[in-house]
């Protein structure tokens, strides 16, 4: 539990979108608090990934803005919008790594490109973030050498190298075979467990129960519910995220 | 068939100097357009609405018109007017140039929109700027997609090179010609003409075959 004492690390406020004249989010607000892991849940067309993309301004909202610790982003201003990404790590579904550059180099080049570190520097850096990710021995090959797995891994490792405030991760694993998953949900797991600030779309609901500070249950571009996991996903409870849960794992046939 | 023979001797030095006239201006015009085509390519991706209408312009002129006539209205029109005093070399390897880099921007498009848009948006949210994710990211894999488009585009300016010959250029063509006219060796002379534009043609087709390959990325299937 959070105390609202605390001032939270990121806000979203008033967030509207609209895309081809569908309204896609309805007016969102939320809190980060520090060390805190959100999960977002819902049917797919709900909003999560375009309010995720919104929060570092991927998408322009129409409406609403973004605070990054009591500090509101001005968008419009292109080296101010840069240096606010630089601290929001962003996992996508489909890992989006640089196809022409080597795993190593794909962790490296912001680094050297956007920190302005020295080729050796970055490098080092890059071979740690590599390691954390268990994949030191993989530096040399390129996205389409390696499984998905590997990919969303060094897609972390390249996020994690610019040391972010919060992260922000869009279905990391639903592109995943479902073999691959679990390599990655360690990864996230690690990270959650050494505090790093957190809000991830997913549908992984034995993930949810034993890690999410807070599920938000979005439907029709608003969050309609939200609270712990243990008390929206309680067994009997009546609410729309256990019967949305329930819903999954009848077709997935899994626990 | 001796004096044909001795005319053919006769003259090859004299043509393959042509060639040496030819080559540079087609590479001069590779260059140039390359370096028109890779910024036109980008306004008409990511410009504003006012960007992306300029070069539009600039495509839609020089694809309209024949390379013909923009040599003469470059040359003896625009040039003379601006008082440059450019040889037709020069002169003729700037407008194969612009042109080109018309037809090059929409090899470099095509490539740059067939690169998925989530690279873009990754390097974006890694705090690079907008310049800097086409630069680094999205440009070294368009260029290597674009080769293939790129060869085609070389074997054309290389023909489309001849036409410097009704500016006074001496390249392959105005030689040939030359010496055809005071020997009346028509057949013979036009036929090694044509030989050497298959030769040069086929030589870059092979270079840029093997920078393809030199430049491939490792397991990368697009």
């Amino acid at each position: 539990m959070q105390t609202n004492a605390k001032t939270p690390l990121m806000r979203v406020h008033g967030i509207s979108k609209s895309l081809g004249g569908r309204e896609i989010l309805k007016s969102i607000s939320l809190n980060l608090y520090e060390g805190e892991m959100k999960v977002l849940i819902g049917p797919s067309g709900g909003g999560k990934s375009t309010l995720l993309q919104c929060m570092n301004y991927l998408i322009a909202p129409d409406r609403g803005h973004i605070e990054l610790l009591g500090q509101h982003i001005d968008p419009g201003n292109h080296r101010e919008l840069c240096l606010f990404r630089q601290q929001v790590g962003m996992i996508f579904q489909d890992f989006n790594l640089f196809d022409h550059l080597c795993a190593l180099d794909n962790v490296s080049i912001a680094l050297r490109k956007v920190r302005g570190m020295s080729k050796k520097q970055a490098r080092e850096r890059a071979l740690s973030e590599l390691d954390r990710v268990g994949l030191a021995d993989k530096g040399h090959l390129y996205p389409a050498e390696l499984s998905g797995g590997q990919k969303q891994r060094v897609s972390i490792a390249r996020a994690l190298a610019m040391d972010p405030k919060v992260m922000l991760l869009d279905e990391p694993t639903s592109a995943l075979d479902p073999e691959l998953v679990s390599e990655v949900l360690a990864v996230i797991r690690g990270l959650a467990q050494n505090g790093m600030t957190m809000i991830m779309a997913t549908h992984q609901m034995g993930f949810t129960r034993s890690l999410a500070d807070e599920v938000l249950f979005m439907q029709e571009g608003r969050i309609i519910e939200q609270g712990s996991p243990r008390v929206l996903l309680a067994e009997g409870s009546k609410t729309r995220t256990l019967d949305f849960c329930s819903q999954i794992l009848d077709v997935e046939g899994g626990v | 068939m001796h004096e044909t023979l001795d005319v053919l001797m006769d003259a090859l030095p004299y043509v393959l100097q042509g060639a040496a006239v030819t080559i540079v201006a087609v590479i001069g015009a590779m260059f140039l357009g390359l370096f028109i085509g890779v910024p036109l390519a980008v306004g008409q991706v990511y410009g504003g609405r006012l960007i992306r209408i300029l070069c539009g312009l600039y495509v839609w002129f020089f694809r309209g018109i024949p390379i013909l006539v923009l040599l003469f209205l470059f040359y003896f029109g625009l040039f003379t007017l601006l008082g440059l005093n450019l040889s037709a070399v020069v002169a003729a390897t700037i407008v194969l140039g612009m042109t080109s880099g018309a037809y090059q921007s929409q090899i470099f498009r095509g490539s740059i929109l067939s690169l998925s848009r989530g690279q873009l948006k990754a390097a974006q949210a890694l705090g690079m700027s907008n310049a800097m994710a086409i630069r680094t990211i999205i440009l070294p894999q368009a260029l290597r997609l674009s080769i293939p488009g790129w060869s085609n585009e070389y074997s054309i300016i290389l023909k489309d090179s001849a036409l410097a010959f009704v500016l006074g250029a001496s390249e392959i063509m105005a030689r040939t010609h030359f010496v055809a006219s005071r020997t009346y060796q028509h057949l013979p002379l036009y036929l090694t003409a044509a030989v050497m534009y298959f030769i040069l043609t086929w030589i870059g087709l092979i270079l840029l075959r093997s920078l393809e390959k030199r430049v491939r990325i490792k397991g990368y299937v697009h």
